[in-house]
């Protein structure tokens, strides 16, 4: 049994179109979502929940939504905190201003509402380009927070400033709220990531997907066979705002359960998430996950690693995290500059000849 | 309109399909194209030739919507054109290619083809994120005119191979494959054979012309190497400084007192 496309034949071009043409690959896919969905929910705990899958799962729906618009249409945006911040702020609205609503449609629509502000916010993309978008993207990630923070309609007058998710129940069990528990959490964000995974890979693989890299990897050559940069261009804003908006939501809504708009989506989680994708690989789906797993889990990892093996001061260890966790990436990146899902890439390239290679 | 008529070599030439009247393009001060006419037809294979920085890739741009020229008119398909975006004019109906390579280097070989199908893919982007509805089925149709165009072109074993790592010769012909793929009514090839080796050359010269005879396209095509001109073009247009100094059948234009001042030089007694 080796991993090998040799032998498995592909006899319609529907076939030879799917996502994972190697049987193994498939047949480990399904493994995996298959453990996700009928394991993990009974095994785990409220540390696994809270310190390691649903901030993974979270911002691996965010890590999607940039490269979708970084990745894939080429146009780099720093506002990525402030777009979940519109996505955390319209789930709140939402919530407390038709509370017989479900929560699901709810958090749907708050992906759609940052579409609408994504798109506004990437018009400057049709004049400018690279470095300068990213800095009229940063723009945007100023702007919305302040917005979010001076104006009391969109916390609704609290005194604190914060805004609290009320709880909400999906089929009877509390999805948000102090009374949610773990595997609640965590299965609403897995659909929502798997559902949200197979929609990007949908839309990378067809027509419009092929749009948007024509656009990022050569533009003139992109207008000269028909595609119009505008629509190309404010598609990729939508779609991308549209799934870190979702992102936002989750993250207020289930995971966190109280924001502050400055204190929970500031610059640092714009970078964050650029760093997610970079790291993971732009222009890939799979990379989103690979660099929201790298920069979730390793810092959980050295830490457990630090402060319960070794003892360490939890101080001490925490500077010392950073530290791993920076070297790290400037390692990872030095390797392999188009992230892990290129490793991986090369890994499975490699896989596919072992091993016989000649 | 013009009747149609027959080619020095006995092929029959359609009606005009594009005609540009008077085209003059300025850049600042410096006037690249001057009050140039003349005709492309339905079926034919129509050079442009001339020394470098005559015009010639200026008036490729200009057809194709890059430039919009100051003075004169494009009339196509029997309609004026008035000023559009290139995407527009792709959707007329209007293929290119570079002459320096412009391909999606990210993408493999199959959807820089596929590429060139996104004015005939409809389905809508709801459709496209469920691949559900049209989506699918659209994408292989596509797929299907696409491998006809591989099967022509011979490039069956590169398909899902990135376009970054091939060789300069193929990448020019997933180039012509990519504007073949647009089912174009008029071809813009600038400077197919450019840096090609006398086989690649012949091979494309084979494909141009199967390309005009089997699908039926109009060929507009710039290129330095006159033997392939002469050979494979029905009429020729030779440009110089802007100006027009020739046009009429590969014969004619050898002949042309002008012409062969301006590529040999003139004899100053």
């Amino acid at each position: 049994m080796f991993y090998r496309e040799a032998g498995d034949f592909k006899t319609s071009y529907r076939d030879d179109g799917q996502t994972f043409p190697i049987r193994l690959d498939r047949w480990g896919y399904y493994a995996v979502l298959a453990v996700a969905f009928l394991v993990v929910p009974f095994v785990i705990d409220s540390y696994w929940a809270n310190a390691v899958l649903v901030p993974f799962l979270i911002y691996a729906i965010a890590a999607i939504g940039l490269n979708i618009l970084t990745g894939y249409a080429g146009q780099v945006s720093l506002g990525t905190g402030g777009f979940m911040a519109v996505g955390a702020y319209a789930v709140y609205k939402l919530m407390t201003a038709f509370p017989g609503v479900p929560i699901v449609i709810h958090i749907v629509l708050a992906g759609a509402i940052t579409a609408v502000v994504g798109m506004l916010f990437g018009l400057p993309s049709l004049r400018i380009k690279g470095f300068y978008l990213a800095v009229a993207t940063l723009a945007a990630q100023f702007f919305l927070v302040w917005l979010f923070n001076k104006v009391p309609w969109f916390y609704n007058y609290s005194a604190s400033g914060q805004i609290n998710a009320p709880e909400r129940t999906i089929l009877g069990w509390a999805v948000t709220g102090p009374a949610t528990s773990a595997s609640a959490k965590y299965l609403v964000c897995l659909v929502f990531a798997v559902v949200l995974a197979w929609v990007a890979r949908n839309l990378t693989r067809g027509s419009v997907g092929r749009k948007w890299m024509a656009i990022r990897d050569m533009d003139i050559a992109a207008e000269i066979i028909g595609v119009n940069p505008l629509t190309a261009k404010l598609s990729a804003f939508a779609v991308s705002s549209f799934f870190v908006g979702i992102a936002g939501a989750l993250l207020f809504a289930v995971y966190l359960g109280a924001a502050e708009a400055s204190e929970a989506f500031g610059i640092n989680k714009s970078f964050l998430i650029l760093f997610m994708v970079i790291i993971g690989g732009l222009g890939s789906i799979f990379g989103s996950f690979a660099g929201a797993a790298f920069l979730v889990l390793l810092p959980v990892l050295l830490k457990n690693v630090l402060v319960a093996q070794f003892g360490w001061p939890t101080d001490l260890a925490a500077h010392i995290e950073l530290m791993i966790v920076g070297a790290l990436i400037v390692f990872f990146l030095i390797v392999e500059p188009h992230g892990l899902a290129r490793l991986w890439a090369l890994t499975k390239e490699k896989l596919r000849l072992w091993p016989f290679p000649h | 309109m013009t009747q149609a008529t027959i080619t020095p070599d006995g092929r029959q030439a359609g009606p005009v399909l594009m005609d540009l009247r008077n085209i003059t393009l300025r850049f600042g001060g410096v006037t690249a194209i001057k009050d140039i006419s003349f005709d492309i037809r339905e079926g034919e294979i129509r050079a442009i030739i001339g020394p470098n920085g005559a015009g010639k890739s200026s008036m490729l741009n200009v057809i194709s919507g890059f430039y919009v020229p100051q003075e004169g008119e494009i009339w196509f398909k029997g309609y004026r054109r008035g000023p559009m975006k290139p995407y527009e004019v792709a959707r007329l109906g209007i293929a290119r290619t570079f002459q320096n390579i412009a391909l999606f280097d990210g993408m493999s070989v199959l959807d820089n083809i596929m590429t060139g199908r996104l004015n005939l893919m409809k389905a809508r982007i709801w459709s496209q994120a469920l691949w559900w509805g049209g989506a699918e089925r659209e994408e292989i149709e596509n797929r299907e005119q696409v491998e006809k165009i591989i099967d022509f072109l011979e490039i069956q074993n590169i398909r899902k191979t990135p376009v970054g790592r091939l060789p300069y010769g193929l990448k020019k012909r997933v180039e012509l494959a990519r504007a073949l793929a647009a089912e174009p009514r008029i071809l813009l090839l600038d400077e197919p054979m450019a840096g090609m080796n006398v086989e690649e050359k012949e091979d494309m010269c084979r494909f141009i012309l199967d390309v005009n005879d089997e699908f039926g396209t109009t060929i507009a095509l710039i290129e330095h190497d006159m033997g392939v001109v002469m050979d494979l073009s029905d009429r020729v247009v030779v440009m110089d400084y802007g100006r027009k100094i020739g046009d009429g059948t590969p014969d004619e234009v050898r002949s042309n007192p002008e012409v062969i001042s301006a590529y040999l030089g003139v004899e100053h007694a």
